[in-house]
């Protein structure tokens, strides 16, 4: 069971409290009916699976039923931050790619690890990374 | 030492038992004694119970292996009454207590004379893995038959059909570091990170702290071992920062260091939680434990050897056979035969030797081994066969002999020739295989350690191990590596570690191991007699041989086709030496084969500790509504709609009933029916999701989350509104009041007030934070009363200042006034297709105002409805449930509810775009219609299939569903809604329903509006 960081209550709750909704930053088109179905059929159903960095919309639903956006690690599930609405991620697997962000986020040796990045972790990376 | 007379095997001295209070017990009918500090084992064993089960698959008979969790055999069944029942119990993990009752779990009629061991015994040779698959599979159709019993006939222990008449709690816990095991490297971290100020959880399974301090030779501070555990869980109690749990399995680490802790609280002192000053505590708490670090020191298992023969009973692990002598004063046996790869077994020939039985050989793999413990056993002229191993044991209730000869172990063959020695026991020790399950759980997969010969644990962020647990088995430099691996977990939790002094122990000069799994046989392992590697699941070598012969190369699948680390098991005992075999026979080495996965739970975790309170009335919470206990008194049946319980209909006693019998169901839905269409009826319509909606750009939500328009819509008017996903599929429906220029209240369905609610926070959060709107769930502050009939308005006069007058209260008006004195909204909506008013009030006054209703209703034969009679009357108007008349693939257009689409709204709306895509385009959609059966008598089934051509071959094209179906008294007929292909353009068509039974209904597609179509009805 996760522990996740709530940006909106700034604190670690249990997973209990929240509920996933799927895949974050997902961007309604602008002007729906200039879509071909084709991209509108994207817009809708279609959903990346990767295997590790992957952004994800959760919402703090008997909390403050506020919606954030979580980065996990879908093979170790380390939860590496989570940020309100409207904010870009600072971390991504892009930017894990580089050597020198992956010195400084502890990320699975082995691929296969479970924890959670506490708060001073996310807090950390953020502030390296800024 | 000599015998006890009652328990032969029991020493008049030595171990942690207390010989002073004597306890009796039931095994299989039979009556036995043993001791407190007993565990059911040790006390089978003290009783020279030699049987305790029936092998799963061959039906051999079985004993006792080992000493702890890793048992294979003793599963017991627990309980004298049917409520006690519990299943698969480890008769080495149960405390002893006066007057329990076990039974074997396998075995019919009985584990001395079982029927189906003639099944292992001709069949043996013809059991591959595989065997019931293959042999039982055919024909299809019988195999629930053969099913049946083979599973009877490995007898997986069963579930008491009685009530628990126990409780069990859920705790939830927080620490800065988790000690999983109290041995000597988990008792030195607890301590280290105790002393060092941090919040510490130290648990452990065993009934006693203390690992193998409880029975080690060895001397800490020149005072036996166990002294020192006591000393140091004495200090531990005595401080704040440190919660002991004793008799607590770790049994599963989930994410992000959540670790559930079963804590057995009363399982020690009775089959159910013994009464304490008239107050029963709870049989077992599961700790959920949230903890900042966990330092794993949960200690290796012992490896046997595979041999042949290696299942009669009277085999066991050396380790065990020291365990029993030195904690519990038993010595299972007479005559003792070792056979061993290392030093350390060596301590089971001492223990043997100083219980004053007879060691008849030391049988050691290795050549000329010169330890320190080999050093004691030749001094004290035991028998010492070198570079051998028992390759056999003879006997069939009981060991009867072992066979030793020379082996030569890298070549995989037998060297020299055999030689019988008599013997009652036989030991083995091919190594210690670190436990590494809870590691296994976070998904780091372990390495193999040449050195020590088996797997250790790879570590996450956060995850430490320290002793056993990772290799290092000698206990002083155990407790250095606890020490040391607390002071790494500290430092990451940002503490400062405290130094520890350690005990005194003399260090022990150990020899190297050698390595060696299955121990070659003269015959080739298909054609020797069975050589068991995973006893609980009846898996032999030669299994595993087949196996990679037929062409299972991964472990995985070794382990799927031949059952190996099933079970209760998972895989303790057997599977280091299991993927010794496959690797042998793949040409491999262990490491290339690679290891199984442990899953969660380390050893089976009962029901009642995984729901603890959640059961029964606390399974899920009931709502109420305010005018519940009115219903109730008036004779209410109810359904449940979500957690709600709504009055489902009110049956009147019959008016011609002697005995007060009342009516039927389908009569008081007919009497409701019609006293709604000719008189007026009253619902409470309370549960109805309401959301308060707020804000300057209120207006403008409404009009993009829903499909119709809200731009004009009045203060003071209603409007139904359809809400879609984005896919264009209905997914909730309801009306919007608009209370005032800027603030709105919606309704929603009664099942999805929650979702809907945090629909609009979704789209309000992510899409359109620009909007100034707000949303507050008010569904329990206001209750609904709906006042429905012709006589709806003469009532309603009688109780109200609002001019009801028709010219200013139009349909779909709402208005704020008094009823019954109380402050009320009123809007005139109707769901049944009458005059109606929904009457809206503060929930605590609601009773009042009903109650009010009634006293005036009374002459205008006012009458209670229920959910039943709401569906039928609403079902005859054409009016849909979403989630039932709708499932998810329903367009609005699909349901004929184009009016209520604004298609030319300026802004895309929350599923516009979707109602264009090619698919909600076709033709040939389900689409909603009406069906009137042929024979007016028929009610169709909901759910049942439609077909246009009932001669059609089976498998008949299904052509739609009846999503609603009812008697309607006031057509006189059954009729129904139901979804249809091209249903629209399909007008005066018949379908055919084909049931179950054989019969065929007919029906012809009308319109889905049965009565009132102009809409009449409510407008008066």
């Amino acid at each position: 069971m996760f522990l996740i960081y709530c940006p909106h209550c700034e604190e670690l709750r249990e997973e209990e409290e929240f509920h996933p909704k799927g895949q974050a930053h997902i961007v309604r088109p602008a002007d729906p009916e200039a879509c071909s179905d084709e991209e509108w059929g994207d817009y809708l159903f279609f959903r990346d699976n990767p295997r590790g960095i992957h952004h994800e919309l959760w919402v703090h639903a008997v909390g403050c039923r506020k919606f954030f956006n979580v980065t996990r690690n879908t093979v170790s599930y380390e939860i590496l931050e989570t940020y309100k609405i409207g904010e870009p991620p600072r971390i991504t697997a892009e930017s894990l790619a580089s050597d020198e962000v992956q010195g400084k986020v502890q990320v699975a040796s082995s691929g296969q690890q479970t924890v959670g990045a506490t708060n001073a972790t996310v807090e950390t990376v953020k502030g390296e990374k800024a | 030492m000599s015998k006890s007379v009652t328990q032969p095997n029991r020493l008049q001295e030595g171990g942690r038992i207390d010989r002073s209070r004597k306890l009796g017990f039931t095994f299989n009918g039979q009556h036995y004694q043993g001791h407190a500090g007993d565990t059911l084992a040790s006390a089978l064993l003290a009783n020279g119970v030699d049987i305790v089960n029936r092998s799963f698959k061959y039906s051999r008979p079985r004993g006792i292996v080992a000493a702890g969790a890793e048992e294979p055999n003793a599963l017991v069944q627990l309980g004298s009454t049917e409520a006690a029942q519990v299943p698969n119990v480890r008769a080495t993990q149960q405390a002893l207590f006066d007057g329990l009752v076990a039974r074997s779990t396998n075995g019919w009629p009985n584990v001395q004379r079982d029927v189906m061991s003639l099944v292992g015994k001709l069949g043996g040779r013809f059991m591959p893995p595989g065997f019931y698959y293959k042999t039982f599979m055919a024909p299809a159709s019988m195999w629930m038959t053969y099913e049946k019993y083979i599973r009877k006939g490995a007898g997986l222990g069963r579930s008491p059909m009685e009530r628990d008449p126990d409780s069990y709690d859920h705790l939830n816990q927080h620490c800065d570091l988790l000690v999983i095991g109290a041995g000597p490297a988990g008792l030195a971290a607890a301590l280290t990170a105790a002393r060092s100020g941090a919040r510490v959880i130290l648990a452990d399974e065993q009934e006693e702290m203390g690992g193998s301090l409880l029975d080690s030779r060895e001397l800490l501070d020149s005072q036996p071992a166990a002294q020192w555990a006591e000393q140091v869980l004495a200090e531990l109690a005595g401080l704040d920062n440190v919660t002991l749990l004793a008799r607590t399995t770790a049994n599963g680490y989930h994410d992000h260091h959540f670790v559930t802790l079963h804590e057995r609280r009363t399982e020690h002192l009775g089959e159910t939680s013994p009464s304490v000053d008239g107050y029963r505590p709870s049989r077992s708490r599961m700790h959920r434990a949230r903890a900042g670090q966990v330092l794993l020191a949960t200690g290796a298992h012992e490896r046997p050897l595979v041999y042949a023969g290696n299942d009669v009973p009277g085999n066991l692990l050396a380790g065990a056979v020291s365990t029993y002598i030195r904690r519990y004063g038993v010595v299972p046996g007479n005559k003792l035969v070792l056979s061993t790869t290392n030093d350390h077994a060596y301590r089971a020939a001492l223990d043997w030797d100083d219980a004053g039985r007879e060691v008849v050989a030391i049988v050691d793999a290795r050549q000329a081994p010169d330890g320190e413990l080999v050093e004691q056993a030749r001094a004290r002229g035991f028998r010492i066969i070198e570079g051998a191993a028992v390759i056999e044991a003879k006997g069939g209730s009981r060991v009867s002999g072992a066979r030793v000869a020379s082996i030569d172990a890298q070549a995989f063959k037998v060297t020299g020739q055999a030689e019988t020695l008599a013997c009652d026991t036989i030991a083995s020790s091919g190594g210690y295989s670190p436990v590494i399950h809870l590691a296994s759980h976070t998904g780091a997969r372990p390495t193999w350690n040449d050195e020590i010969l088996g797997f250790v644990p790879s570590l996450v962020k956060g995850v430490h191990a320290a002793g056993s647990a990772r290799g290092i088995h000698d206990t002083a430099e155990g407790l250095a590596d606890g020490v040391a691996a607390a002071t790494k977990a500290l430092t990451a939790l940002g503490r400062t570690p405290q130094a520890v002094e350690l005990p005194q122990v003399d260090a022990r000069r150990e020899g190297k191991a050698c390595a060696l799994y299955q121990v070659p046989h003269e015959k080739p392992t298909l054609r020797a007699p069975k050589q068991f590697v995973d006893l609980q699941n009846d898996v032999t070598a030669a299994a595993i041989e087949l196996a990679t012969r037929e062409g299972f190369e991964s472990i995985e699948h070794v382990k799927r086709y031949t059952a190996m680390g099933f079970g209760t098991d998972q895989g303790k005992l057997g599977n280091i030496n299991g993927m010794a075999i496959a690797a042998r026979c793949l040409n491999k080495s262990i490491p290339e084969v690679g290891t199984t996965v442990f899953r969660p739970n380390y050893t089976p975790v009962t029901f009642g500790a995984i729901v603890g309170r959640h059961c029964r009335e606390l399974f899920d919470p009931k709502r109420y509504t305010a005018l519940h206990q009115w219903h109730v008194e008036n004779g209410a049946e109810f359904e449940d709609v979500g957690q709600w319980k709504r009055p489902w209909y009110f049956p009147q006693v019959r008016p011609d009933a002697a005995n007060g019998e009342r009516e039927s169901m389908a009569e008081a839905v007919a009497r409701e029916c019609l006293a709604v269409r000719e008189k007026v009826g009253i619902l409470d319509a309370s549960t109805l999701g309401k959301i308060d909606i707020q804000g300057p750009d209120a207006r403008e939500f409404l009009n993009r989350i829903y499909t119709n328009k809200w731009a004009k819509l009045a203060v003071g008017r209603a409007r139904y509104g359809l809400m879609c996903k984005d896919d264009g599929m209905l997914m909730d429906d309801g009306t919007t009041s608009c209370l005032g220029e800027n603030h709105f209240l919606m309704t929603t369905t009664t099942g999805g007030a929650a979702g809907v609610m945090e629909w609009l926070e979704l789209w309000h959060q992510t899409e359109w934070p620009e909007l100034n709107v707000t949303f507050t769930s008010v569904t329990d502050h206001w209750a609904t009363m709906t006042i429905t009939g012709p006589e709806a308005r003469n009532l309603l006069a009688e109780v109200t200042d609002i001019d009801l007058a028709k010219e200013s209260f139009k349909f779909m008006d709402w208005r704020e006034g008094k009823v019954a004195e109380v402050p009320a909204r009123v809007f005139r909506i109707s769901f049944t297709g009458e005059l109606a008013y929904e009457i809206n009030v503060q929930a605590n006054y609601a009773l009042h105002v009903w109650k009010t209703l009634f006293k005036h209703g009374e002459k205008y034969g006012l009458t209670p409805y229920g959910t039943e009679t709401m569906h039928v009357l609403r079902a005859e108007k054409g009016f849909i449930i979403a989630g039932q008349d709708s499932d998810g693939s329903v367009t609005p257009e699909d349901l004929g509810m184009q009016w209520a689409v604004g298609y030319d709204k300026p802004y895309s709306w929350v599923g516009k775009r979707s109602l264009s895509r090619s698919d909600t385009r076709r033709v040939d959609r389900k689409q909603l219609v009406g069906l009137k059966p042929k024979d007016p008598a028929v009610v169709l089934e909901e759910g049942a299939q439609i077909v246009f051509d009932p001669d059609h071959a089976i498998p008949m094209p299904m052509v739609g569903h009846v999503t609603s179906s009812y008697y309607s008294p006031t057509l006189g007929s059954g009729f129904a809604l139901a979804v249809v292909k091209g249903g629209h353009s399909r007008m005066g068509e018949t379908v055919y329903l084909p049931m179950a039974d054989g019969k065929t209904h007919a029906a012809e597609i009308v319109s889905p509006i049965f009565v009132d179509p102009k809409g009449e009805r409510q407008n008066v």
